[in-house]
């Protein structure tokens, strides 16, 4: 037996609302499967499991907030068959340091009247049957919090705006994490684009808009291929440590309508043909601003990827999200002046950026990445 | 005017036996002896052998006998002695009463009343002292009533014999004996739960013989600042949910009384609507107080142990309250 527990889908989530199970007790699920769909600040997130199993039972019930860490469910093995009755349950995070894991012990009533009043069960003390939360405990856990009337449901525009002060507070507490912990270093390139510019339009003459591909899928893929050169870049930095990963799962930062942003992860982006990633970064951004995402989509990204050229800027020094370790950023593409042998040129150019970790890295294979980036841009082809 | 059930049952009965010459009683020395409870005392001298009528000890055979009359036209009322004995009649009101109106496709109904003394506590042992309720309140096709009050005992026999299907009515055992006033109004439908007693903490569910208990119950409890309400299920066929669910709704416990065995017993399916009734409402698990899952003693120290008593009552009510 193995608990699921909810996974962390970035640095800057501490807690997830369970909206929904999409298995029930008794399902076998396969790894990559999606079990739940988990509201973090940011979206909503279809999460996978990464074990093979089956369902034993379902811990948490949708409508519950509940932090990161806490089991979600519990799972047979395979092969495994479902205990006695009467087997205490097996503790679920080692050491406890996720928390209390055990099932709150509430009656249905309170629950209710918890969830009109507003009320947190984490802070409910049981003084019911076997020291379950009852309706008393609630109505008076609400009366020490202040007379509220029950809040409304959250719709409209204030549900709207919830959600964006939530997005903020998600994004600050991210990036006030990563300049508080992270020694960056910033280093920038000014790469000339003919060559890729000129492969572009000849890759894309003939295609119908929609199979067209965009330069920013060339960049992915450099990137991708940079990267295998230079694993210090690609992957986390936790517990103390630097852990490389060998799949370039590319973050890429999409900014939304309604304001924020979202990196979530196009994966293995080394290994796969441009036209696939174009339709999988069209597919993902879709996603990305409908607020469907899968978890390993949130909780992938090896290093990050913001391209803030269309909005015209020359280039940008990014800030690096925990606990990845590094930021490829990219600015306008646009013709500069350029010497070319002796001839001065107008030469379509883009600024490319590396934010990286001093902790891991340093400025000498900082550079020596953006030099191979600079490289594999000018051989278009082999992308 | 202050009765007891057993003279309010014979008020019943005397009434229907005046006021329509299709009825007539049957059963087991329910004419020359007056009635094993003596609930029909006296009715074979005043009303004759003819409508008062004795049977051999055959309960499949007058049970049947019951359903022709009812068949042909007659308003039978058969009474068996106890519901240990009933089991011998099962086939009959079973696959019979029960099922004729279904199987003619409506072509005939059987308007018959059967009544039978149910229950414990006056040390008639195991074959006399058993509550089979709920094997007849599984039954589609009757209607099962638990008279626990003097007016029910007065007035649930006229729409009984009123309903053009199969009746059957449980007489607890330990309540002939009972004195309550009756008031001048004593008419009662065969529909509807009955709240006993309001009370806002918990909703203490019973049906005949246990209502007396689970009002005393509630009075102890009363006694202790704890305020219950009882509810008396009165009509165990078809069960009134809506009475039980508003009650526990509101007061958000149940404790449910049933001298019945506790596994499959009537009790099981009330906090079975419960829960599918009010789940969201409930602020503790439903608690039932059963009979031991033993025969029924003879000895009177044990047979009281088996049985649903106050003080278990009390103590279920208090579990589920944890106070």
């Amino acid at each position: 037996m193995f608990d699921f527990m909810l996974p962390s889908l970035g640095a800057d989530m501490d807690e997830g609302k369970l909206i929904e199970w999409k298995v029930k007790p008794g399902d076998a699920v396969r790894k990559g499967q999606v079990v739940a769909i988990v509201d973090t600040s940011k979206a909503a997130v279809d999460v996978e499991i990464w074990q093979d199993g089956t369902v034993f039972e379902l811990l948490v019930e949708p409508g519950e907030t509940i932090p990161v860490g806490t089991a979600l469910a519990t799972l047979l093995g395979p092969g495994e068959s479902p205990p006695e009755k009467g087997t205490p349950r097996r503790g679920a995070a080692a050491g406890g340091a996720a928390g209390e894991t055990a099932r709150l012990r509430i009656s249905p009533a309170a629950r209710k009247r918890a969830e009109a009043l507003g009320v947190a069960l984490a802070d409910l003390k049981g003084t019911g049957p076997g020291g379950a939360v009852t309706l008393a405990d609630v109505e008076a856990a609400a009366a020490k919090a202040g007379a509220r009337t029950p809040p409304e449901l959250p719709k409209g525009p204030a549900a709207a705006t919830d959600k964006a002060a939530e997005m903020r507070r998600a994004i600050a507490a991210a990036m006030s994490r990563s300049k508080r912990e992270i020694p960056h270093y910033y280093l920038l390139e000014t790469i000339p684009m003919a060559r890729a510019q000129q492969w572009l339009a000849q890759a894309n003459e003939g295609r119908p808009i929609t199979e067209r591909l965009l330069m920013a899928v060339l960049q992915l893929k450099a990137v991708a291929l940079a990267l295998a050169k230079f694993p210090e870049m690609n992957g986390f930095f936790r517990d103390g440590g630097f852990e490389a990963v060998k799949a370039a799962h590319i973050g890429v930062a999409i900014s939304l309508r309604q304001g924020g942003l979202i990196a979530p992860a196009l994966h293995d982006v080394a290994d796969k043909p441009l036209d696939r990633l174009m339709r999988e970064l069209t597919d993902l951004v879709k996603r990305t601003r409908a607020g469907s995402l899968r978890s390993s989509e949130m909780s992938d990204p090896t290093i990050t990827v913001t391209n803030l050229g269309e909005q015209g800027v020359e280039s940008v020094m990014g800030v690096i999200y925990p606990p990845q370790v590094a930021l490829v950023g990219f600015g306008r593409l646009a013709p500069r002046p350029w010497i070319d042998g002796d001839a001065l040129v107008a030469m379509p150019a883009v600024t490319a950026s590396l934010a990286a970790d001093h902790r891991v890295s340093d400025g000498h294979r900082g550079a020596l990445f953006l030099a191979e980036l600079r490289e594999r841009l000018q051989q278009p082809q082999d992308l | 005017m202050r009765i007891s059930y057993r003279e309010a049952m014979r008020l019943a009965l005397r009434e229907a036996l005046e006021s329509d010459p299709r009825v007539f009683l049957m059963g087991e020395d329910v004419g020359r002896y007056g009635g094993t409870y003596a609930v029909s005392k006296g009715f074979y001298d005043e009303f004759g052998p003819e409508r008062i009528r004795d049977t051999p000890l055959s309960e499949l055979g007058f049970v049947g006998a019951g359903i022709g009359a009812a068949l042909g036209g007659m308003r039978p009322v058969v009474e068996i002695m106890t519901v240990n004995f009933s089991l011998l009649a099962l086939d009959q009101i079973v696959n019979s009463a029960a099922l004729l109106h279904h199987m003619s496709g409506g072509q005939v109904s059987v308007p018959l009343v059967i009544r039978m003394a149910t229950g414990a506590g006056r040390q008639l042992a195991a074959q006399h002292s058993h509550s089979l309720e709920n094997w007849y309140a599984h039954i589609p096709g009757l209607r099962v009533l638990a008279p626990a009050t003097i007016v029910d005992a007065r007035g649930m026999l006229a729409p009984a014999l009123a309903d053009p299907d199969p009746v059957v009515i449980f007489e607890h055992a330990q309540l002939y004996n009972m004195e309550d006033e009756l008031p001048d109004d004593w008419s009662c439908d065969i529909e509807r739960a009955a709240i006993r007693r309001p009370g806002s903490q918990a909703s203490i569910i019973a049906y005949g013989g246990s209502v007396p208990k689970a009002l005393d119950a509630a009075d102890a409890l009363a006694r202790d600042g704890i305020d219950v309400e009882v509810v008396d299920l009165r009509v165990l066929r078809p069960l009134d949910v809506a009475t039980i669910a508003e009650s526990v709704g509101r007061t958000h416990r149940a404790v449910v009384v049933d001298e019945g065995w506790r596994s499959g017993s009537l009790a099981a399916e009330v906090v079975a609507r419960i829960v599918e009734h009010c789940f969201y409402e409930l602020d503790a698990p439903p608690a039932r107080v059963c009979s031991e899952e033993v025969p029924i003693p003879y000895a009177k120290h044990m047979e009281d142990a088996a049985l649903p008593q106050v003080p278990k009552i009390v103590a279920a009510a208090r579990e589920v309250l944890n106070v």
